[in-house]
């Protein structure tokens, strides 16, 4: 067969992209009709850069998700045909087998993959990590630096020294050493996994116990459900047969992450949480010298309701820009994980993996490296996008 | 003024001391020791004989007693192997078993004594500071590019705020500063370098940059480092000018009758600066995360390549070494920003 022309190729890509542009039409029009009953996300729709970024993002959200479930991709990520090593894009696969998609619409790579495929199924791992990472990176600085905002005094102290020495730190040697198989070893990352992990549970706990301390009767049930579940499912995070930490018996534990995926989770939020830290430290002092904080306290309200239910709502502001920008930047860091090839399997379709693996003959072959750059490029675009759409609007009002 | 700074001096060497700490751990963890023994020894040893290796050669001591030799606050170890060589920290394998009369006893980080790296066979000193040579030719060309080319593009975008200019501009710079180093290297490498697409106007690596920087073979890794700094300075500089823009004094000197590009150049300009220098200083850590990337990536050999051949081949004291100058880099650049912040700006006191 002839191989593909470019209007075709690009023909094509779109309409293997159907699903996700069915959702993302459907998501704007239902966002665009509810705009004024939303809030903040509603207001989003006011601004055109917010909306693109906006766009940008759920793009590659929705083909992460349906990726997953197998539905854009042309082949299996992994699977080789071996006519097609270093294909140029809209090659066709000879000798075409029944059911099998007949062209590479990216090109194969040097290992005679679907570039393609390989690109949709890196955005999977991209969405799975990085909003999840950076949530826990916002709990782990939330709990931290909300406290040493609000006390000050030796806690600020030790507690922005330790957010110090970690933010010192070169960002790559640190993955480095902790990213390494004998590190691994050692089980130090699932150590670590144990510890910041822990810090989700202990802000709800003490988000629900101080908002309803006063009712025991609704308090005491919801504690008891709320950190159950959580209890669980965080020792099933924690818990990994084969490592240093097995803590739960196969039976109940729910899940178990696969090939380092939890070591590079654990390293991307280590590093993200001191900057939440000092940013959430420095809008805590901010805010505690407001008048209705001041109300609370002559209320007689206990420090962590304050802290809280008055402090925090009233910081939420740059706290949603903090993190947009900061799923990107987590993006990155993934990319640059992949890049040094440290923490993911090798064979892993996630961007900074591919791109290390195709700039190797990119002197000769650009499609391998130049689609998930383009991939990894769009969606930290889109983020920084939505950051500042965000940003405008919340200065707004 | 002296207070402060004191008191910044010794936080720093107290960061300084924790972070080494870390990293020496860290390296000198059991598996990691087993591995060096094998790379040094031979691969089959068995669990036994690399314990023996290790003891001999010091490392079973306990942790803190070898960073403190490491360091050179305490005496280097002289131990009588096994295998019935005297081995001493500073001077070696000994030929009778005594130390001669005039040898060192402390050997460490302090007295200059960096150690010996398994990978280069070479003094961690000496490699150390040639690929650091190395790297500040690469970063000198960096900030000269990076530096102007951001504060042009904030002042211009920001001395009139919501004007074309500005939108374009603000564009470009969140463009570059989603655009990773690993990415527009490789664009770069791509559209400039490749035979694929013809344009053939650079090199692709950087490797005779070492000995001869030329334009073609130093442009690609310096555009790349700059670009990604480059949007975060404009738009910290933009910022600051938009806001210094509407101030009283401006609106006065324009009401004086002065001229727009005087206003800007002569009034404006000054004050908003202050604070794209502070993010030009802490964005220091940052460039080292990008030669480390740049480097790999044009095989520059400089510091950050060394960084990468350290960890990757777990060649722990040149891995320590290179973790305290970095470290160093990151903590003086951190002082000197504070230092400017209360220099230029008198509205901060120290105190």
């Amino acid at each position: 067969m002839e191989p593909l022309s470019w209007f075709e190729i690009i023909t094509r890509v779109l309409i293997q992209f159907m699903p996700v542009w069915v959702s993302l039409i459907s998501l704007f029009t239902l966002s665009f009709v509810y705009k004024r009953r939303l809030g903040l996300y509603g207001k989003l729709f006011d601004s055109t850069i917010g909306m693109i970024g906006f766009a940008l993002v759920m793009f590659w959200v929705f083909t992460g998700i349906f990726g997953a479930f197998d539905l854009i991709i042309t082949h299996d990520p992994l699977s080789q045909v071996s006519s097609m090593k270093n294909k140029p894009p809209g090659t066709a696969i000879m000798g075409v087998e029944d059911g099998q998609y007949p062209y590479y619409l990216f090109g194969g790579d040097n290992l005679a993959r679907d570039v393609f495929s390989r690109m949709v199924k890196g955005a999977w791992v991209v969405v799975q990590i990085a909003p999840l990472a950076t949530l826990f990176a916002f709990m782990v600085g939330i709990t931290l630096g909300l406290p040493a905002g609000y006390y000050g005094g030796r806690l600020d102290t030790f507690l922005s020294f330790l957010a110090n020495l970690i933010l010192a730190f070169p960002v790559i040697l640190l993955f480095y050493l902790l990213v390494t198989p004998e590190i691994v070893d050692t089980g130090i990352p699932n150590y670590m996994a144990m510890v910041l992990f822990i810090f989700p549970i202990i802000f709800v706990g003490v988000l629900l116990n101080s908002r309803y301390r006063t009712q025991p009767k609704v308090r005491t049930p919801l504690l008891i459900g709320v950190l159950g579940v959580m209890g669980w499912l965080y020792l099933s995070l924690i818990s990994q047969p084969g490592t240093a930490l097995t803590v739960l018996p196969d039976a109940v534990d729910l899940f178990n992450l696969q090939g380092g995926i939890l070591v590079v989770f654990v390293s991307v939020v280590f590093v993200n949480s001191p900057t939440v830290f000092r940013i959430v430290r420095g809008l805590a002092m901010d805010i505690k010298t407001r008048d209705y904080v001041a109300a609370a306290q002559t209320r007689g309200e206990r420090p962590w309701y304050i802290m809280l239910w008055e402090i925090l709502p009233n910081a939420r502001g740059p706290l949603i820009v903090d993190f947009c920008l900061r799923i990107g930047y987590t993006t990155i860091l993934l990319g640059t994980l992949g890049f040094f090839g440290l923490g993911l399997p090798p064979e892993s379709p996630d961007w900074g993996t591919t791109i290390n693996d195709g700039r190797r003959l990119l002197q000769i072959y650009l499609h391998p490296a130049m689609v998930p750059a383009f991939a990894l490029l769009s969606m930290v675009l889109g983020l920084n996008l939505l950051a500042d759409g965000l940003r405008e609007e919340s200065l707004r009002d | 003024m002296a207070f402060f700074l004191l008191r910044r001096i010794a936080t720093m060497l107290l960061t300084a001391l924790c972070l080494t700490f870390i990293v020496f751990w860290l390296t000198n963890l059991a598996p990691n020791l087993e591995k060096l023994a094998k790379n040094q020894g031979n691969v089959r040893m068995t669990d036994e004989q690399v314990a023996s290796f290790l003891q001999d050669r010091g490392y079973a001591q306990p942790l803190p007693l070898k960073y403190a030799q490491w360091l050179g606050v305490a005496p280097g170890w002289v131990i009588e192997g096994r295998d019935g060589t005297t081995r001493s920290r500073c001077n070696g394998a000994l030929e009778n078993g005594v130390l001669p009369e005039d040898a060192r006893s402390f050997c460490g980080v302090l007295q200059g004594d960096w150690g010996y790296s398994t990978v280069f066979q070479d003094g961690v000193g000496s490699i150390i500071a040639t690929r650091l040579g190395l790297t500040g030719k690469l970063m000198f060309w960096v900030m000269m590019v990076m530096v102007p080319g951001a504060l042009i593009i904030g002042v211009l975008a920001g001395m009139r705020e919501g004007s074309r200019t500005d939108r374009s501009l603000s564009t470009v710079s969140i463009i570059t500063t989603a655009t990773p180093e690993y990415v527009s290297g490789v664009v770069f490498i791509a559209v400039f370098a490749s035979t694929a697409f013809g344009l053939r106007w650079f090199n692709g690596s950087a490797t005779s940059a070492m000995e001869n920087a030329t334009f073609e073979n130093f442009t690609l890794p310096v555009m790349t480092i700059a670009l990604y700094g480059m949007g975060y300075i404009a738009r910290m500089t933009r910022a600051s000018m938009a806001e210094v823009m509407t101030a009283q004094y401006i609106r006065t000197a324009r009401l004086k009758g002065v001229s727009f590009p005087n206003i800007v150049l002569k009034h404006a300009l000054r004050n908003a600066l202050i604070a794209p220098f502070t993010v030009i200083m802490l964005q220091f850590p940052w460039l080292l995360n990008g030669v480390v990337i740049v480097e790999t990536l044009f095989n520059y050999k400089g510091f950050g390549w060394t960084l990468v051949q350290a960890a990757g081949n777990n060649d722990i004291e040149l891995l320590l070494g290179v973790s305290v100058v970095s470290v160093f880099v990151v903590l003086i650049t951190q002082l000197i920003s504070d230092i400017g912040y209360v220099y230029l700006n008198p509205r901060i006191s120290v105190s």
